[in-house]
């Protein structure tokens, strides 16, 4: 079976532009040092149809870049992304064309994501008329059938986005992404900003869809109790790099790395009163200059020395579930 | 609850906004009160009136803000009124405020050591090297490592979760009897999350401090408070000890809230969510503002509920209580 997107090594590089000062001492021949971020290292992920992937990891962990780079707004440094086995980035034509229409994004913030000055018509209808989905005359339907499948009252076509509650411009969001018949979701966050009780709408909503209209998602959030419901399966990111990938209910059961067993035990829980929060010491590392080794090594409590030097490879540890740890294969000698 | 150890009373408080479109209520009738060493969880979506309650405690509203009536006592001394030295005295010695967003507090152009010697000083007779060993030991206990190098530190030289410890640092610093945190972990990270609510926790049991922990996020309060008051629409609509309050909700809103929570329902299963959205606070519904999203809606409803004691310890606005079990 060939996976619904694949990546192969997906690399994104980024390379921090230098200021005034940086060009004047290079002019003057100071030997300037290009300063490179790696968001995003040697990831090779799957998602299979008709599956949600969740992908957590904290902030700067370059889950977004990910997401960006499948639903092909950003260029990879190195590597592929291959849709139903096909390298994306070799698409011409036509193929090229359905290839971007199938794979949509809904981004985080319902602020910023929609054009203040485009009335929803606009914001909904405007991408299946360019690509030639459906005629003028047909538009009008077109755009109310989609309004209606996420919720929203036809009536308000003729609306702005700031007319709009948080919620609803979420699910404007989600028209938009559906109006060009997608088979393939990038959410990158797209319940974060929303309140509990929205988060719970929009969220049965995702799951509505998918089933009406036979979607595979990429998730992508830090909310574990978010991601927990939703995902089929979970990828977890540290500083760059997948550091695990399990089917969700043995993830949760047991988590192998010790990134992952830190973050679960970190996430608040309603049936968990008066507890004594024991923190991961330190902080994410800067990933303009990494740690040696396994990237996780300062913030482990099993660190030992072949942590410190050898970085651990993605290995399955059981059928389905992968993990990038040393600890495995200590447990092997 | 006995007035006289209570660390904050807050009673009938009303802070209303008068703008061009009308008078909104954004804090309507909010009584409650937290002892010494108490964590009390103020829970609310936007717009009910959470941070509003949390700025009329420090006199932070601005106009066309205005509180309108209502008593606001520390160790029962009236703050409502009083006059601008005596809450300049008060003010970041024994009340101090953290904020959602740490640069609300951080001064961009100003180090961190400026800032926080200054805290102390303002306040205490103390030399300037006592108040940076002070500070120093601050961003410690927040934990900052190097927090001698951090010290000397542009507060944009920091990252997002370091500035908010350091901004907890400065609440911290004078070792204040009651702390009101507004959502000062939603920007944040679970791990960073983590070692703030941590600090918080050390604090309160340690030296007595009173806190007042404003948020939406029901799992965070879960696990830290003592005490819950549910807000909705300007008004506490459910209030409870924690155990209480999420295990045996007895509003509508807050049953439908603890059901939205992801992790409490089953995996794949469609959440159960409320309808509709937070009314606009210009129009609310007549009656019970959670009218128009609620279940049990009758003709009861267009009155106003009235709080009611279903328990003991337990305050209740609703004309139709949840019973136990019909909660999912």
């Amino acid at each position: 079976m060939t996976a619904m997107i694949q990546t192969d090594a997906l690399t994104k590089n980024f390379v921090q532009k230098q200021d005034f000062a940086g060009k004047m001492a290079a002019m003057l021949g100071a030997r300037s040092p290009a300063r490179e971020v790696q968001a995003v290292n040697q990831v090779n992920l799957v998602v299979n149809k008709g599956e949600v992937v969740g992908l957590v990891g904290e902030s700067g962990c370059g889950k977004s870049t990910i997401g960006r780079m499948i639903a092909g707004i950003m260029e990879p440094t190195a590597g592929r992304v291959l849709y139903k086995g096909a390298n994306v980035a070799e698409m011409t034509g036509e193929e090229e064309k359905s290839t971007k229409l199938a794979v949509q994004m809904i981004f985080q913030d319902p602020f910023a994501s929609l054009n203040p000055r485009q009335r929803v018509s606009g914001i909904v209808g405007e991408a299946p008329l360019m690509h030639g989905l459906v005629t003028r005359s047909e538009l009008d339907g077109y755009v109310d059938e989609t309004l209606l499948k996420v919720g929203l009252d036809p009536d308000f076509r003729r609306r702005y986005p700031h007319q709009f509650s948080g919620g609803q411009r979420q699910r404007i969001g989600i028209a938009r992404a559906l109006a060009v018949k997608p088979d393939f979701l990038v959410c990158d966050e797209a319940v974060a900003a929303l309140d509990v009780s929205i988060q719970a709408q929009v969220l049965n909503l995702f799951m509505d869809l998918r089933e009406e209209f036979d979607l595979t998602y990429l998730f992508i959030s830090h909310d574990l109790g978010v991601v927990e419901h939703i995902s089929d399966r979970i990828a977890i990111m540290y500083l760059g790099r997948l550091v695990e990938t399990s089917p969700t209910d043995e993830l949760f059961k047991n988590p192998n790395h010790p990134y992952t067993q830190a973050l679960l035990a970190e996430v608040p829980r309603l049936d968990q009163r008066k507890r004594t929060f024991h923190p991961l010491k330190g902080e994410i590392p800067s990933p303009i200059d990494p740690p040696g080794g396994c990237y996780f090594h300062p913030r482990c409590p099993h660190v030992f020395d072949k942590c410190r030097k050898d970085a651990p490879m993605l290995k399955e540890i059981s059928p389905g579930r992968f993990s990038a740890c040393h600890l495995n294969d200590k447990a092997d000698v | 609850m006995n007035s006289s150890s209570a660390t904050l009373e807050v009673e009938n408080l009303c802070a209303h906004f008068f703008t061009k479109s009308g008078v909104v209520k954004a804090v309507d009738n909010v009584s409650f009160a937290v002892k010494s060493g108490e964590v009390l969880g103020l829970v609310g979506e936007s717009g009910s009136g959470k941070t509003v309650t949390g700025f009329s405690i420090l006199g932070l509203v601005d106009p066309p803000g205005r509180i309108v009536s209502g008593s606001i006592r520390y160790k029962g001394e009236e703050l409502i009124g009083a006059d601008k030295e005596r809450l300049r005295h008060i003010r970041g010695n024994r009340i101090a405020m953290i904020f959602q967003d740490p640069t609300m507090t951080l001064n961009p152009v100003l180090r961190i050591d400026t800032q926080l010697i200054e805290t102390i000083r303002a306040h205490h007779d103390t030399d300037a090297n006592t108040a940076r060993a002070q500070a120093r030991d601050a961003l410690g206990q927040v934990g900052i490592p190097s927090p001698e190098e951090r010290l000397k530190c542009y507060p944009h030289e920091l990252s997002g979760g370091m500035r908010q410890r350091v901004a907890i640092a400065i609440a911290f610093l004078n070792k204040p009897d009651l702390i009101i945190a507004d959502e000062p972990t939603t920007a944040l990270d679970v791990t960073i999350q983590a070692q703030i609510i941590h600090e918080a926790q050390t604090l309160c049991r340690e030296s007595g401090t009173a806190l007042v922990w404003i948020t939406h996020d029901l799992a965070v309060v879960a696990g830290l408070a003592d005490h819950i008051c549910v807000m909705y629409a300007g008004r506490i609509v459910e209030e409870g000890s924690a155990d209480n309050v999420i295990d045996q909700p007895m509003h509508p809103y807050t049953a439908g809230l603890i059901g939205s929570v992801p992790s409490h329902n089953q995996r794949g299963k469609r959440l159960a969510q409320i309808p509709g959205s937070t009314p606009s606070l210009l129009n609310l519904p007549e009656g019970c503002a959670f009218r128009t999203r609620c279940g049990f809606n009758d003709d009861t409803c267009l009155r106003e509920p009235k709080v009611t004691h279903p328990a003991k310890g337990r305050s209740l606005r609703c004309f139709h209580p949840v019973s136990k079990g019909q909660a999912s």
